[in-house]
């Protein structure tokens, strides 16, 4: 079981998985269906490619020296990685074995299946809070937000840094007692280095198309200035670090 | 010499750390007694004065008319020479001295080729003196008119067909750069006395060939040095001596190159390696007082306004190769010294703060010579104003440093050549795509049908075979290199006979090291084509004459620039293969050997003419430009690619290696800070990582898809295509496409 994984795929990118330049490895396969996700070809495990933590170690190896010299990591997203728990656990393990600093980008849904060992080897969480009212992640996302809260707080009490990530959908998301929810619950967390407040985007438009699956957000407007303004300053109102 | 030596040591050269440079002609040895290396950051600068506003301003204005006519004006009955235009000014300048007797106004070079002078001048509705048809057609040969005398049937067909493309046989071979620093810190005399001393030391030698042309250049130089000197008189200015000030040694400095570029239509006129140079007279000044911060910015801005506006007369061909107006002003910046210090100046900031202070340029190519090991507010303010202008590109100092010398600058885009020592002859490059597919057709051109390359029996088996594909590639590119190399032997014999860069080679050394650059295009397509005929089953479809005129891949195959050995290490043979069939060669006046992967803009016109490839890429598609990995087929980011390309080996192709890469802001990061970092650890570890060149463009497509719109709103938006920058409006209409449907890395 720890040796196989379902991998959809791996780049290395900056910025954009967190800090510096990272190999991301993306898991397939996810309990949620977010109205405005942006990979949906990364929704079902069988869809993904097995892959054995050696291959996954030797692609990484490639990029140490790179990633040493250009400062960054590894970073695990998908997919929810969360879904496959053991192979997660194995593959930081091995970054961490490789000297890498290692993220774990996770909807927190499933967080109760991460170890205490698989934390021990994650530097930092990337934490998707969806929605605050439950009702609203309910409709956004088809699960739970209880899971999430109660994952944050087990990663607050163990300091382990946090990056917490909104995604800001209008229509869905912005209302400011929803924001307000977040800002205030993630005001009382140690360790949150930075809120993102993510806008939604259309880039994964096309992908739904290609797998003849409708995007049920295909109407809805990016937000605009000053909504990003206004929702920012609820976090930063509440004494966040915001980006 | 009595009194030059003793107004040098009493006025130019007061306050100087002396050396062996005061005797002989040294610059370098001069740089590094006197220079000060800055380690802070970009603080200190200054913005432009309400003067070079202005100044830059007026002639923004005349740049849009430029664009509507082609040109601005021409001169169409004036042969140029350093001294053939009376002077011309601009209002209200610091820095003084035109190509011609008006600002963008163009100058015609007939002794590089009538035709092309002839066909631009119709291009643009103006039409040659009948009186210098005249002379160049009755009285005096031209360089094209040499080349065409001696080229062979098969280097005609060649060149025709475009496997061998480019060549510098009707423009000026270009990638000479003059030392130009020289003029300033001797001043003209002294430079007399050192080549007359130089050509004295030949009398002993018996009188063979060789011998009597070197004398004959050396009295050529000799010349054009006189020449140089009365043409700053014709602008008030005695370059006699050496320069006593910085503004002296700026304007001496742009003396010098002005000469250059009014005697040679090079396709690239590179200045070199000034900053840290100028910095020594700038600092002096500031130290003795006699100059403000301020006021050393104004005259860099000038100097920077003045070779914006370098202008050289083309034809609509050369533009479809090297599109925009090219014209190489490169000027390479920072970089390390061979004792561990830095050559970062203060002046080197301020060549990059006229990015700033005049906005974003194609030219000078501002060239950052970078090692992990530059100082950090240096790297953060290069990597800063990429990210705000993506007028900068990145070559490895650390590769260049101990193969030339820490005195190296680059020619063009990415030809790295020591500066007063080595100079190059230009050889533009062959299409290595269409070699495969001759290899496959022996030797009939794919396109045409016709035989170019020698008549060897074609492959004719249904699926394509990796070993006979590779064998009959190893013989179609012995005959390429060989044809190629005799090409370019034939073109610098006869542009050193009919149109000698005499100013630029007075400003070198004799002898002079000579490198021979070649180079190669669509080498991503043959990397691919070869690995899919290995990895995966390759069908060829054949016309009715049996000519192979598709291919049809079954099943995937790694792709270079996925940082994957089996795809990468096809590419890095490639690269060693031709490079050792091309030093079979001799090469002209006993050349070095070498050759780059880059294409400049020509990608697009390469892959225009050429037929559909065994890598999947359909007929007419451009190629990728340079090192890149074809579009789309660099699946795992732009580090993933540069890796691939960072394998290339440096010391196979040391004209260079070029990376052209955009990447969308927010793909560096989330604020300016984030992206400078970020952008400074992937320099960082690329360079680390051998890679040689890097394009950084920091952009989003919808700006260039908004630019295609509305070109008058974005009259300064500068993009790096391979080697250089161009304004991107004014790129034809399908290179502004070929750009846009490049690669965009949302992130790194």
């Amino acid at each position: 079981m720890t040796g196989t994984g379902s991998v959809h795929s791996w780049d290395v990118a900056t910025a954009v998985d967190g800090p510096g330049t990272r190999f991301v490895l993306f898991l397939a396969g996810c309990p949620l269906r977010c109205r405005y996700c942006h990979n949906p070809d990364t929704w079902h495990e069988r869809d993904g490619r097995r892959t054995t933590v050696d291959e996954v170690a030797a692609e990484m190896a490639k990029y140490r020296r790179f990633i040493e010299v250009a400062g960054g990591g590894v970073t695990i997203s998908g997919g929810e990685p969360l879904l496959q728990p053991d192979f997660t656990a194995a593959v930081l393990h091995r970054a961490k074995q490789l000297g890498l600093h290692t993220a774990l980008d996770t909807s927190g849904f499933l967080g109760a299946r991460a170890t205490d060992e698989l934390l021990a080897d994650t530097d930092l969480v990337l934490l998707d809070i969806k929605s605050w009212d439950p009702s609203t992640y309910r409709h956004v996302t088809g699960g739970e937000v209880g899971p999430t809260l109660e994952f944050a707080r087990r990663l607050s009490a163990l300091r382990k840094p946090m990056w917490i990530r909104f995604v800001l959908v209008p229509g869905e998301t912005d209302a400011p007692d929803n924001v307000d929810g977040i800002a205030s619950f993630v005001s009382t967390l140690n360790a949150v280095e930075r809120v993102e407040v993510v806008p939604f985007h259309k880039l994964g438009a096309p992908k739904y198309a290609a797998l003849g699956i409708p995007f049920p957000l295909a109407d809805t407007p990016v937000p605009d200035a000053a909504l990003l303004r206004r929702v920012r300053g609820q976090f930063v109102d509440r004494g966040v670090p915001v980006s | 010499m009595t009194t030059t030596t003793e107004r040098t040591s009493t006025t130019a050269w007061r306050r100087f750390r002396d050396g062996r440079w005061c005797d002989e002609i040294d610059v370098r040895g001069f740089i590094q007694a006197n220079y000060s290396p800055y380690e802070g950051d970009a603080g200190f600068l200054s913005g432009p004065t309400p003067r070079t506003t202005a100044l830059w301003h007026r002639l923004t204005e005349m740049f849009t008319e430029e664009r509507a006519r082609g040109i601005h004006d021409v001169d169409a009955s004036t042969p140029s020479s350093i001294t053939a235009h009376a002077p011309g000014h601009l209002d209200d300048e610091i820095i003084v001295g035109l190509q011609t007797d008006a600002p963008l106004k163009r100058a015609i070079m007939p002794a590089g080729g009538l035709r092309m002078v002839e066909t631009s001048l119709a291009t643009y509705g103006h039409e040659l003196d009948p009186r210098v048809r005249e002379i160049f057609t009755k009285y005096r040969k031209t360089h094209n008119d040499g080349v065409f005398d001696a080229y062979t049937a098969e280097i005609l067909r060649a060149r025709k067909a475009g496997i061998i493309t480019g060549l510098p046989d009707a423009y000026g071979r270009g990638r000479i750069i003059g030392d130009y620093r020289r003029v300033p810190l001797y001043g003209v005399d002294r430079l007399v006395a050192a080549k007359k001393a130089e050509r004295a030391a030949l009398d002993d030698l018996v009188s063979t060939e060789d011998v009597i042309r070197d004398r004959e250049e050396l009295a050529e130089q000799i010349r054009a040095l006189g020449e140089l000197r009365r043409m700053a008189a014709s602008y008030g200015h005695d370059i006699s001596g050496p320069a006593s000030t910085g503004r002296e040694a700026v304007q001496w400095l742009y003396f010098a190159y002005l000469a250059a570029v009014k005697e040679q239509n090079g396709a690239a006129m590179s200045l070199g390696r000034t900053s840290t140079f100028l910095d020594v007279y700038l600092q002096r000044d500031l130290d003795e007082g006699l100059l403000t911060e301020r006021e050393a910015q104004e005259l860099v801005d000038d100097l920077v306004i003045k070779l914006r506006i370098v202008r050289f007369l083309r034809t609509p061909e050369y533009d479809q190769l090297f599109s925009g107006d090219p014209t190489w002003v490169t000027e390479s910046i920072g970089g390390m010294g061979d004792d561990g210090r830095t050559l970062v100046t203060r002046t080197s900031f301020r060549f990059l703060q006229t990015l700033y202070n005049l906005g974003p340029a194609p030219e000078p190519n501002l060239t950052v010579l970078w090692s992990p090991r530059l100082p950090p507010g240096f790297k953060r303010f290069c990597a800063k104003a990429s990210v705000d202008t993506s007028s900068i590109q990145y070559e490895n100092d650390d590769l260049i440093r101990p193969r030339f010398s820490d005195d190296t600058a680059i020619a063009c885009c990415v030809s790295a050549m020591e500066v007063g020592r080595q100079m190059q002859l230009f050889g533009a490059r062959v299409n290595l795509a269409k070699a495969l597919l001759y290899a496959i057709n022996g030797g009939r051109d794919e396109m045409t049908g016709l035989q170019v390359g020698p008549a060897v029996a074609p492959i004719t088996s249904e699926y394509l075979d990796p070993h006979e594909v590779r064998a009959a590639f190893d013989r179609m590119t012995d005959w390429l290199a060989k044809t190629y190399v005799e090409a370019l032997n034939i073109i610098h014999y006869m542009h050193d006979k009919y149109a000698y860069e005499r100013i630029e080679m007075a400003l070198h050394d004799h002898p002079v090291q000579r490198l021979l650059g070649c180079g190669i295009a669509g080498l991503s397509v043959v990397a691919d084509s070869l690995s899919a005929i290995e990895h995966a089953r390759v069908r060829v479809i054949r016309d009715e004459t049996g000519l192979a005129i598709d291919y049809v891949v079954e099943g995937d195959f790694p792709k270079y620039g996925n940082n994957d050995d089996r795809a990468d290490a096809i590419a890095v043979e490639l690269v060693e293969s031709f490079m050792a069939k091309v030093r079979r060669y001799p090469a002209h006046r006993g050349a070095v050997h070498s050759q780059s992967v880059l294409t400049i803009t020509s990608n697009v016109v390469y892959g225009k003419h050429t037929g559909n490839t065994p890598d999947g890429r359909r007929a007419g598609e451009p190629f990728a430009p340079g090192a890149n990995p074809m579009n789309g087929r660099d699946r795992h980011g732009l580090v993933a690619a540069a890796l691939s390309v960072a394998k290339l080996p440096y010391d196979q192709a040391r004209d260079g290696i070029s990376l052209t890469a955009s990447i969308t802001p927010a793909g560096l990061g989330r604020t300016e800070d984030e992206q400078v970092t970020n952008l400074v650890g992937v320099l960082d570890a690329y360079t680390d990582a051998g890679g040689f060149h890097l394009n950084a463009n920091v952009l989003n497509r919808d700006t260039l898809l908004d630019a295609m719109a509305h070109p008058e709103n974005h009259p300064q938006l500068t993009i790096r295509v391979s080697g250089y920058a161009v304004n991107f409006i004014r790129l034809t209409p399908e290179q502004q496409r070929d750009v846009v449907n490049r690669t965009f890395h949302e992130s790194l």
